[in-house]
């Protein structure tokens, strides 16, 4: 199974605060995998490392190797801002820009790298919100603001602008958190699909969440990758006591 | 108010507490309400003092164009043009510059640097504006029309701004010494507005592979346009009232001009400039009122505008001392 | 996505000019800074001398009187200013819940940064006829310029205690305007402190109010009803003189001036760090808790 993103002895650290212990972790290409366990067990942290954003908080750093298709994207010579064209990211809280209307919202990407031309960005658009499951609900008021539709709208707006620049992954941090089941379901459905074109990565609290919609699953506990494998193993025999416990229940 | 705070006061005390407490309380109101109403009444005393010069030229003073003393024609026109003008400089040079330190420090600067940096662009605000004035007579102005007004001329003298070679006492000096004296006010506000946009925006912006200034540009600024407006009109409300620098730099003639190397006269510095010797002669007094009166509207205008904005804009900045 | 390489090495480029740009504006506006503070001293350094300053304008060349003056007004005006600010930010902040209170600290907002000489000709309008151009008629333009800015800081001051203390205190008994008073003085008092020296060193680098106001003089002014000079009027009468004693006289007044000034806010900015360290390290105090159960 080809591994889209495989990590070496990742170490992240917030000053002197040791978020991410020595992870070995290979996400394999085209395929949804979620990272589940405990609130404060570096899940959020680890995927930040996948697309050089933990860096950007004051006083983070990080030691080891993100390899992207067997390069490591911590090389001196790459550079974060391509890295993140590559590896694209939607956050907990729905963050559209609000001064901007939907179409500019989907198109930011874009013209943030270079891209000019009206057609290639009229073409784009719609197919970002085509995927992101978004565009019957919106094509007649592209010009709205980015923040005048529901919360559910808003985050599939997000991975519609995160999905216009084309990226290799996405990465999904507790995506569905802040919203209703109904616009849970919406974007688990939508995920389904992408994964025929998209690795995706996605952190969520929601055990019920991963055992619906994830090929693979790692779990995580105090900063350390505990167990990683196919979901129903994960699941229903895991090999790890603490995965067991976490899966019944029994903290966390 | 937390309605427990309500709650809690009513709760049964002594006669001699609730005596104390309806004390304070009235004390407390009484002299913010006092001094609230002094500041009108003494607007109407000042209006009353500027009657004899409104009633006798009555509208021409806001219409006529020509200032001569001699012949008892006053009018605020030259001086609006005068205070426009140097306002207008003052915010072209100085609301980017403000705007680039603001940037600096809410988005670029290393986290050690920006409190003293912090201090030592809020130390422009605390040096006296006299001592602008002293400045600008003895460095600004002979540097300007040496080195900076030939230059303008032959660059932009096209534009009949620029013409000739006046001594350095110009209209194009005091809006300068202006856009120096706005920094700190317009810096610290919009870095303020800066520092309030939600750190989820610039994720938002780097997670699409943005660069640090195109972060800074869609996630950032246009997030905080408006406090940023609001703190160019703050500025402007301070280049309007500024009094002691420009009446030493702007060369005091009555004259208008449209070009920016010409003297010329705003409102505040015509106040002061005639304070010394006028007080002998009564109407010219109340001529210099009726002037105050207009500042005091346009002031009223503008810093009423730049809170209203702000205040929509985020929460309300103190003011006591430019607090960045 | 086909990543154009060109469009890529352009916005690194623009990304490194844009962060150039940025950190010139603060160069830019440190040169007037540096430079004022290197002319006041050079040329004020060479006037000031035991002499300089004892001595007043008129017999002694010395700029004596106009120190005194700015001390006296500084002192009348605070006199004056301090209370009123400080009582008007009390009422904003723990009564201030209505349309009135929510008028005033409006209204104190728009003033704070008021033409300063629009504010002395209102001082001037109405006392005039009281006080003559004294000192006193300057103290009351330079409170008038001090009240704004003293009850906003004063608001923010109570306004950062935490309404906790507030209910715990009166949860026990003690009336409200003691409860007012402890909490001010506890946990407020940094706050106030520091508002109140900003707005001192504020109007000591006043002209325009004075000018219209306490005038000039030569002499010493023996009363607050008399006229007197000051440091900013000394610097303005004298600017334009090209004669030695003017010229000494007012770029050495601006060396003190500019001393004074700048003492006062560096003064300030030293409590200030010392407060937020104390703050962020401390829990806000609740002896004087302890102390009001026993006397409520």
């Amino acid at each position: 199974m080809a591994q889209k993103i495989e990590t070496e002895r990742l170490n992240a650290y917030f000053n002197s605060v040791h978020a991410v212990k020595d992870v070995g972790l290979g996400i394999p290409e085209n395929k949804i995998t979620a990272i589940i366990g405990p609130s404060g067990c570096g899940k959020s942290t680890l995927i930040r490392c996948f697309n050089r954003m933990h860096e950007v908080v004051r006083g983070a750093r990080v030691t080891g190797k993100v390899l992207l298709d067997g390069k490591n994207i911590y090389d001196a010579d790459m550079d974060p801002v391509l890295v993140r064209t590559k590896v694209g990211m939607v956050f907990q809280k729905p963050n559209p820009f609000p001064t901007m209307s939907i179409y500019d919202n989907v198109a930011a990407g874009l013209r943030l790298n270079g891209v000019k031309d009206w057609d290639r960005l009229d073409k784009t658009v719609e197919k970002s919100l085509r995927l992101a499951a978004l565009w019957d609900e919106v094509k007649h008021q592209l010009d709205a603001s980015g923040v005048s539709i529901s919360g559910g709208q808003q985050q599939r707006l997000c991975i519609a602008r995160a999905l216009a620049v084309e990226p290799e992954a996405l990465l999904l941090d507790e995506p569905c958190s802040a919203l209703d089941p109904i616009a849970t379901a919406k974007i688990e459905d939508l995920l389904f699909d992408l994964k025929n074109s998209y690795t995706i990565v996605i952190v969520t609290h929601n055990m019920q969440q991963a055992a619906r919609i994830a090929d693979y699953t790692a779990f995580m506990y105090m900063g350390e990758l505990i167990e990683f494998g196919v979901t129903k193993t994960i699941f229903e025999a895991p090999d790890k006591e603490l995965t067991e416990k976490y899966i019944t229940g029994r903290f966390g | 108010m937390d309605m427990r705070l309500r709650w809690a006061s009513f709760r049964p005390k002594s006669i001699r507490a609730l005596g104390g407490d309806f004390a304070f309380h009235l004390l407390v109101g009484i002299v913010a309400f006092s001094a609230f109403i002094l500041v009108w009444v003494l607007v109407a005393q000042m209006v009353y003092g500027a009657y004899p010069s409104m009633k006798a030229l009555g509208f021409r003073f806001l219409t006529d164009t020509s200032w001569d003393a001699g012949k008892g024609l006053f009018t605020v026109i030259p001086l609006v043009v005068g205070t426009l003008t140097t306002s207008g400089i003052a915010l072209l040079l100085g609301v980017p510059i403000s705007v680039g330190i603001a940037i600096y420090l809410s988005e670029l600067s290393p986290a050690w640097i920006r409190e003293p940096l912090s201090f030592v662009i809020e130390l422009l605000a605390a040096v006296p504006s006299v001592i602008y004035g002293l400045w600008g007579i003895y460095f600004l102005a002979p540097v300007l029309s040496h080195n900076v007004d030939p230059i303008l001329v032959s660059l932009l003298g096209w534009t009949n701004l620029f013409q000739g070679t006046a001594g350095g006492f110009s209209k194009l000096t005091a809006g300068v010494i202006l856009a120096i004296m706005i920094i700190p006010t317009v810096a610290s506000i919009s870095k303020e507005a800066m520092m309030a946009v939600p750190n989820s925006q610039r994720e938002a912006a780097l997670s699409l592979g943005a660069t640090r200034y195109q972060t800074t540009r869609i996630g950032v600024l246009t997030y905080a346009r408006s406090g940023i407006f609001g703190a160019a009109i703050l500025g402007l409300g301070r280049a309007v009232g500024e009094t002691m620098a420009v009446a030493m730099t702007i060369g005091n003639s009555p004259k208008i001009s449209w070009n920016l190397l010409d003297p010329g006269t705003t409102m505040a510095s015509m106040i002061a400039n005639n304070w010394g010797e006028d007080i002998g002669d009564p109407f010219k007094l109340s001529v210099l009122l009726e002037i105050a009166v207009v500042l005091f509207v346009v002031a009223l205008l503008i810093n009423v505008f730049a809170r209203l904005v702000i205040g929509k804009a985020m929460k309300p900045v103190q003011s006591g001392g430019a607090g960045l | 996505m086909s990543l154009e390489i060109r469009t890529y090495k352009r916005r690194k480029l623009v990304n490194l000019l844009a962060s150039a740009a940025a950190l010139s504006c603060v160069v830019v506006a440190l040169i007037p800074l540096a430079s004022i503070l290197v002319e006041v001293i050079v040329k004020g350094y060479g006037a000031l001398s035991w002499g300089f300053i004892s001595n007043p304008i008129i017999p002694g060349g010395g700029i004596g009187n106009a120190i005194l003056g700015t001390l006296q007004l500084a002192f009348y005006a605070s006199l004056i200013g301090l209370p009123v600010g400080i009582l008007t930010g009390i009422y904003v902040s723990e009564f201030g819940d209505n349309g009135f209170g929510r008028t005033i600290r409006f209204f104190n907002d728009v003033f704070a940064n008021f033409p300063s000489i629009v504010i002395g000709l209102l001082a001037y309008s109405l006392f005039i006829t009281y006080f003559g151009f004294s000192i006193l008629l300057g103290a009351i333009a330079l409170a008038m310029i001090m009240i704004p800015v003293v009850a906003n800081t004063t608001e923010e001051a109570l306004r950062m205690v935490p309404n906790s203390l507030r209910e715990a205190s009166l949860a026990l008994g003690v009336p409200r305007w003691k409860t007012v008073l402890k909490v001010m003085i506890t946990n407020g008092k940094s706050g106030m402190v520091t508002g109140a020296l900003l707005a001192i060193a504020r109007i000591t680098g006043e002209t325009a109010p004075i000018l219209v106001t306490a005038r000039y003089s030569y002499y010493w002014a023996l009363s607050p009803s008399d006229p007197t000079a000051s440091l900013p009027v000394a610097i303005w009468f004298n600017a334009l003189d090209q004669s030695a004693t003017a010229q000494q006289q007012a770029w050495g007044a601006a060396l003190v001036l500019i001393i004074l000034v700048l003492s006062f806010n560096i003064v300030v900015r030293l409590l200030t760090r010392r407060n937020r360290f104390n703050n962020n390290n401390r829990m806000v105090k609740k002896s004087w808790l302890r102390k009001s159960k026993q006397s409520a």
